[in-house]
């Protein structure tokens, strides 16, 4: 019998998470409670004996100052105290990831010295205590908000109902499972349409009422089977269901990335032809100040920080399960874009995560959209997604002791079918250990593969194959996880001091696929595997050999360990409470063996499982999009016009989000995600201090202009390769050690017309890289973010993200007390800035905002900001120089929004005034409106200040490069700017400035 | 000179924090170490050979259960005894962050009973979310071993547990015994009074951090190992400028340091 304890808050005292809730409600469905009163509940499914669980419920689970807590059923009487009209219990599903239950098991462990056994365990829920009058169907609704049904189920009950029930509580999430399925061997040798269908659909598992019962897609083309089907013949045999999913696996697009390998058109692979070319002739030609280390082979791309450290940076997107279930997959994805630096060479400790979001409209009007046609299952509004998303980053950055320094929140309504979580993490490695390279690893035929970390269950079975699906209503809920960032935080620091003491020779981590591809890849090391499934741990019983090898069940990592450090290592991780197990041994017999209960069920070639699948031929078409240039009159207001800038989601303060965000864990936050005299402007990058002892920084940034790629990808490519760099310039980063990372998100990548624009974005991408000789240390790719679904008629509908590439982009800044924020520092310093202002509107947050407020929806227009590397390459070594000598008081990019906002940020980060004059404005032809000069997005463009008494010295180094004096700051607290025609066009005060820019997410 | 005191940084079990309050310690003269608590635990290191204990700032557990909460189950049912054997002598233990939790749910904080039961308590933040921000700090109490010689300071917090709360016969006691080591102030000074930010979490009387009625044992909100160098100051860099103009140069350290030296000095 399984024993409930509650946990309330005491009756006495305000319950503020309740409160919170209670807010939240109220705001998000315009439903006001009287109160909310929140419990956590703990159903611990194991006998004890009655004092035991009496010592449990007083001195465990309650804090004895602010709690009460009670003892099993009946209920009624503890609760009544509390007050309440309605009662909501929310608990997981089977199978979720329950951490707090994890938690209190082993808490109970501790206290009673004793432990658990197979599924003996203790579940997690919570009731929610709702006071007001309100029908059930109110209720329903509120409780339909306070959980997600693909990992979570509800109860709800009115007071009346639960005293004549005498209580309430959720059936136990015990998994059960039926028998593990047999192995099958599939047949391959059928008809080309039937084969397409065990590709789409998945293997033939038997019929039921006449109904095919379908593992789930294997995501492969017919191409894909033809091969596998050749080799098995040509092997005399069938292949197992194993080696099918385990190939499906390998080959899909999200890992071996097929699209950016195809031959398109008469490209040799865009990756191959236009990222790692851009990187191979930078090398070259940078030869001794090279400071790549390794590129493209790891799990994050390693650069050099100095003689005896390197740096790891890796960013990932987890879109389709943070389209599902937001907090899970968020949290997921940066719980596990954290494992790639942990998995880079012999690994290395975990120093700044970053993040960027792309939501839909979480403010304007809602129109709902259903994945299926019966509309039972809704898309989630994008305020959920977000504050899901950005929940999850919270929990996993946090949780983890990792700053999550840099990030950005993008919207665009064409995010809102499927948004994107871009998740990023960069680690600090010694450059050598035991005299041996760190970044350098190799299994050896005869180590131990040993697998640690969290047990495997059926989580995330097809995830790979499924993010490389478009989403439907058939998407296997299995792919939806919650990462688990202490059992990872206590296998990465158990890892590192095994690495210190040289106990393994490789380690990768698991990501998509499981062990089929950790174990996969780290067997090319040394040319072959044999696995005993049998010894993998797992959560519950029941699952099938091919489900054990390809699970993505998170917080794992797998090691290559010599025999006779075996005992050592295991003995390590047993002692920091860390859960290992060996598993099999590499080899060197070139294939990879799989063996469970003592038969063999998969025995493959390993090139051919590597490198057997045929190579995609793809075309692609470019059609320019034509969008007119609107023709826009000046606005009336150019105050207001200014405010409406500032309070535009996209620009406005996401102050919020860096707040619940730990960024200063670890010390060494020197430049900040927020700025300012009153710590409230985002800053365009950061800068962090890696080594507590060094001066040496490393500054970090992200950028990207899904809105140019409307008009031109090439541009929108360029635009975020430039302000990236730039954005590291302004900061005090050396200009010359910057390196790139690209993430693609596209959509309905089978188009021609998609491909087409993908090889433009990439031919940027080499061009400009090449221009500013930043290499692309590494990168990912997600190909298919499109929704496919119902709006509220029923009738279907297809949404796919704006094309997408976001870089990132980190640089080394020799000497940290040379850095520099956006800040204006004292009245009477001059205002300067560098670079042409075009006319250069076309994708822009001024023309969206124009067509937004006079059509209702965004003006593309034509002129999209180029970038000109005859003019940058010039101005940016300069700038840095200049910083470097202490010319500059302060720093700013000219970015989204033009000089206005810019501006703008700088007057509100100093909390000092400034006079401008748009008429000295250096700009190119027919630029010369009001509203131009202030919202131009030309790239390029820098805005600093400058001391008066170095102005002499300052104009002198800059001699021959386009800039101007436009202004100074003043002690008054007011922008006043003038217009071309020298009338004053703006005149605001710095609080009300502030309140433009923080009133858009001022309660969230 | 006398040799150097030796800290011992608990880690483990999704303490995180334990690097840089290591290197804090190192660097005001310390000779620190980060002991994993399972090797206390089994016996393999010994707290009894170590001057200061250092419990860091961190996530241990999650938070599952409430903050500090299960880790101070694990130090009550596998370290009483040393624990208790540790503050009786003349011994130094400061837990940050996630550490004071763990001492106040403990029960070594606001003074250690040989139950180890707990009195006190850190709950959620009034705004019922996770911060991150930078307060200031008035020190108030004359026997605090850690706080000796400071006046107000500039620190960041980062939690969502961090509201100090006591029934009012508790906070009477802590009044009267001088226990109250840091209270939240405004930038000049005067009394948050519980207002935000001021005042980040709702603290009752702006407590952000209290010692035992010898001074010896300390815990704190605020992560004074997060601000050693001046460089990690918000506005360092707006400091730096406007002192260059006055022929200044930028000070080294930070706020945070003294209070690691405070812990050094006290062997001395």
């Amino acid at each position: 019998m399984a024993t409930r304890i509650q946990v309330f808050t005491k009756p006495g005292l305000p319950d503020y998470l309740g409160e919170r809730a209670r807010k939240r409600i109220a705001r998000d469905l315009g439903i006001e409670l009287d109160s909310v009163r929140i419990g956590e509940i703990y159903t611990i499914d194991r006998e004890f004996p009655g004092a035991d669980l009496e010592r449990l419920r007083r001195e465990l689970f309650p804090d004895p100052v602010t709690q009460e807590s009670n003892l099993s059923e009946p209920a009624p009487v503890f609760l009544k105290s509390q007050g309440f009209d309605w009662i909501v219990e929310i608990g997981f599903l089977p199978g979720v990831t329950d951490n707090p239950g994890r938690t209190a098991r082993e808490a109970i462990e501790d206290l009673l010295g004793m432990k658990f056994r197979g599924q003996e365990t203790v579940y997690t829920s919570r009731q929610y205590l709702l006071g007001g009058r309100l029908d059930r169907a109110l209720v329903e609704q509120v409780a339909a908000g306070l959980f997600n049904p693909l990992i979570e189920r509800s109860a709800v009950r009115s007071r009346e109902e639960f005293e004549r029930e005498g209580g309430l509580s959720l059936p136990l999430p015990r998994v059960q499972l039926p028998p593990e399925a047999p192995v099958l061997s599939v047949d391959l040798n059928l008809p080309d349409e039937e084969l397409a269908r065990l590709g789409r659909q998945g293997i033939l598992e038997g019929t039921r009422d006449g109904r095919e019962i379908r593992r789930g897609p294997l995501a492969l083309d017919l191409d894909y089977l033809h091969a596998i089907r050749d080799y098995f013949n040509r092997e005399g045999r069938k292949p197992t269901d194993l080696e099918l999913e385990s190939i499906a696996q390998t080959w899909s697009e999200h890992c071996k990335h097929t699209i950016f390998a195809a031959c398109l058109d008469r490209v040799d692979g865009l990756f191959k032809t236009y990222i790692r070319r851009a990187t191979e002739e930078i090398r070259k030609k940078q030869g001794r100040k090279d400071f790549c280390v390794s590129i493209f082979t790891d799990n994050a791309g390693v650069i050099r920080l100095n003689r005896d450290w390197n740096l790891a940076y890796k960013v990932e997107t987890h879109n389709t399960p943070s389209a599902l279930d937001p907090y899970g997959g968020a949290i997921t994805g940066i719980v596990g874009v954290n494992r790639d630096p942990l998995g880079t060479g012999k690994g290395s400790r975990l120093v700044v995560n970053t993040y960027g979001f792309c939501f839909g409209d979480p403010i304007g009007k809602w129109e709902p959209l259903f994945r299926d046609r019966e509309k039972e299952n809704p898309v989630l509004h994008p305020r959920t997604v977000f504050e899901g998303v950005r929940r999850g980053v919270e929990d996993g950055g946090n949780k983890s002791g990792i700053p999550t320094g840099f990030g950005f929140v993008r919207f665009d309504p064409r995010y809102r079918g499927k948004p994107l979580v871009f998740v990023g993490t960069l680690g600090l490695m010694p450059a050598r250990i035991g005299g041996k390279p760190t970044e350098q690893k190799g299994a050896r035929p005869g180590d131990l593969i040993v697998v640690a970390g969290g047990r495997v269950g059926k989580d995330g079975i097809h995830g790979a194959t499924f993010s490389s699906e478009e989403l439907h209503a058939g998407s296997p809920v299995t792919a939806v996880q919650i990462g688990d960032p202490i059992t990872q935080k206590k296998l990465g620091d158990a890892q590192l001091e095994a690495r210190d003491r040289e106990l393994y020779s490789s380690v990768t981590d698991n990501g998509a696929g499981g062990i089929s591809c950790s174990i996969g890849e780290m067997a090319r090391e040394c040319g072959g595997c044999r696995v005993e499934l049998d010894q993998v741990p797992l959560k519950y019983p029941g699952l099938a050999p091919y489900e054990i090898w390809i699970s993505e069940s998170q917080e794992r990592m797998t090691y290559a360990v010599p025999p006779e450090k075996a005992d050592e290592f295991l003995r390590l991780l047993a002692s920091r409470g860390v859960e290992a197990a060996a598993i099999g041994k590499f080899t060197d017999s070139g294939r990879c063996v799989v063996t469970y209960r003592g038969k063999t069920l998969m025995d493959v070639d390993l090139d051919f499982l590597h490198d057997g699948l045929p190579r995609r031929k793809l075309k692609s078409k470019w059609i320019a999009p034509r969008h007119p240039e609107p023709a826009l009159k000046e606005p009336g207001d150019y105050g207001k016009a200014l405010e409406a800038m500032l309070s535009r989601p996209n620009l406005a303060s996401k102050e919020f989000v860096v707040r619940q965000f730990d960024h200063e864990v670890q010390g060494g936050s020197v430049i900040k995600p927020l700025v300012g005299v009153e710590e409230d402007v985002h800053s365009e990058a950061v800068v962090y201090r890696p080594l507590p002892d060094s001066r040496e920084g490393v500054a970090i940034t992200g950028s990207l202009f899904p809105g140019y790629g409307d008009i031109d990808p090439y541009w929108m490519a360029a635009a975020a390769i430039d302000q990236a760099v730039r954005n590291l310039v302004a900061v005090g980063a050396d200009p010359e050690r910057i390196a790139l990372l690209d993430n693609f998100c596209w959509c309905s990548s089978d188009e021609p017309e998609r491909l087409g624009q993908l090889k433009r974005t990439c031919q940027a991408c080499y061009d400009f890289a090449l221009h500013y000789q930043a290499p692309f240390i590494s990168g990912k790719d997600s190909m298919y973010n499109d929704f496919k679904g119902f709006d509220a008629r029923g009738g279907p509908i297809k949404i796919s993200v704006p094309p997408t590439l976001l870089i990132s982009a980190i640089g080394i800044v020799s000497d940290l007390r040379r850095s520099l924020t956006l800040t204006a520092k004292s009245a009477g310093d001059l205002v300067y800035v560098l670079g042409l202002t075009r006319k250069e509107m076309g994708g822009g947050q001024y023309y969206a905002a124009r067509g937004e407020k006079e059509k209702g929806r965004a003006y593309v227009g034509a002129s999209v900001p180029r970038v000109r590397p005859e003019e940058t390459l010039k101005l940016y070594p300069r700038v840095a120089d200049i910083i470097k000598e202490g010319l500059v008081a302060s720093a700013a990019p000219v970015g989204e929004g033009g000089l206005g906002i810019s501006l703008a940020r700088k007057v509100m980060a100093g909390c000092l005034g400034m006079g401008i004059d748009l008429a000295l404005v250096p700009k190119g032809p027919g630029a010369g409106r009001d509203d131009y000069l202030l919202f131009s997005e030309s790239a390029g463009r820098f805005l600093v200040t400058v001391d008066p008494r170095k102005s002499e010295k300052f104009e002198k180094r800059m001699k021959g490069l386009p800039l101007a004096r436009i202004g100074t700051v003043i002690m008054e607290p007011v922008l006043k700017i003038q217009g071309v025609e020298g009338k004053e066009i703006i005149s605001i005060k710095i609080e009300k400035l502030k309140e433009a820019y923080k009133k858009t997410f001022k309660d969230w | 000179m006398s040799a150097k005191p030796k800290a011992l940084i608990l880690t483990g079990y999704g303490i995180n924090c334990d690097w840089e309050t290591e290197f804090a310690f190192n660097q005001a003269g310390a000779q620190a170490e980060r002991v994993h608590i399972n090797d206390l635990i089994a016996g393999q290191r010994k707290l009894s050979d170590y001057q200061i204990l250092a419990v860091p700032g961190g996530f241990s557990y999650g938070d599952d259960l409430g903050s500090g909460k299960v880790l101070a189950n694990k130090i009550r049912a596998g370290l009483r005894d040393e624990i208790l054997g540790f503050v009786s002598g003349d011994r130094l233990v400061i837990g940050i962050c996630n550490g004071f939790q763990v001492l106040v749910k403990s029960g070594l904080l606001p003074r250690p009973t040989p139950e180890l039961n707990q009195t006190v308590t850190l709950t959620f933040n009034l705004s019922g979310k996770y911060e991150d921000r930078w307060v200031w700090l008035s020190a108030r109490s004359d026997k605090c071993v850690f706080t000796t010689g400071i006046e107000r300071i500039y620190l960041p917090i980062a939690h969502g547990e961090g509201r100090f709360f006591a029934q009012e016969k508790e906070i009477a006691g802590l009044k009267k015994n001088d226990q109250i080591a840091f209270q939240y102030v405004d930038s000049r000074g005067k009394p948050a009074r519980g207002n935000f930010p001021e005042n980040p979490n709702g603290s009752v009387l702006d407590i952000a951090g209290i010692c035992d009625p010898t001074g010896r044992i300390f815990g704190m909100m605020p992560h004074p190992e997060r601000f050693l160098n001046f460089t990690s100051h918000p506005n360092w860099e707006r400091e730096k400028e406007l002192l260059s103009r006055q022929g200044k140069k930028l000070p080294e350290e930070g706020d945070g340091f003294r209070i690691f030296q405070n812990a050094v000095q006290y062997f001395r």
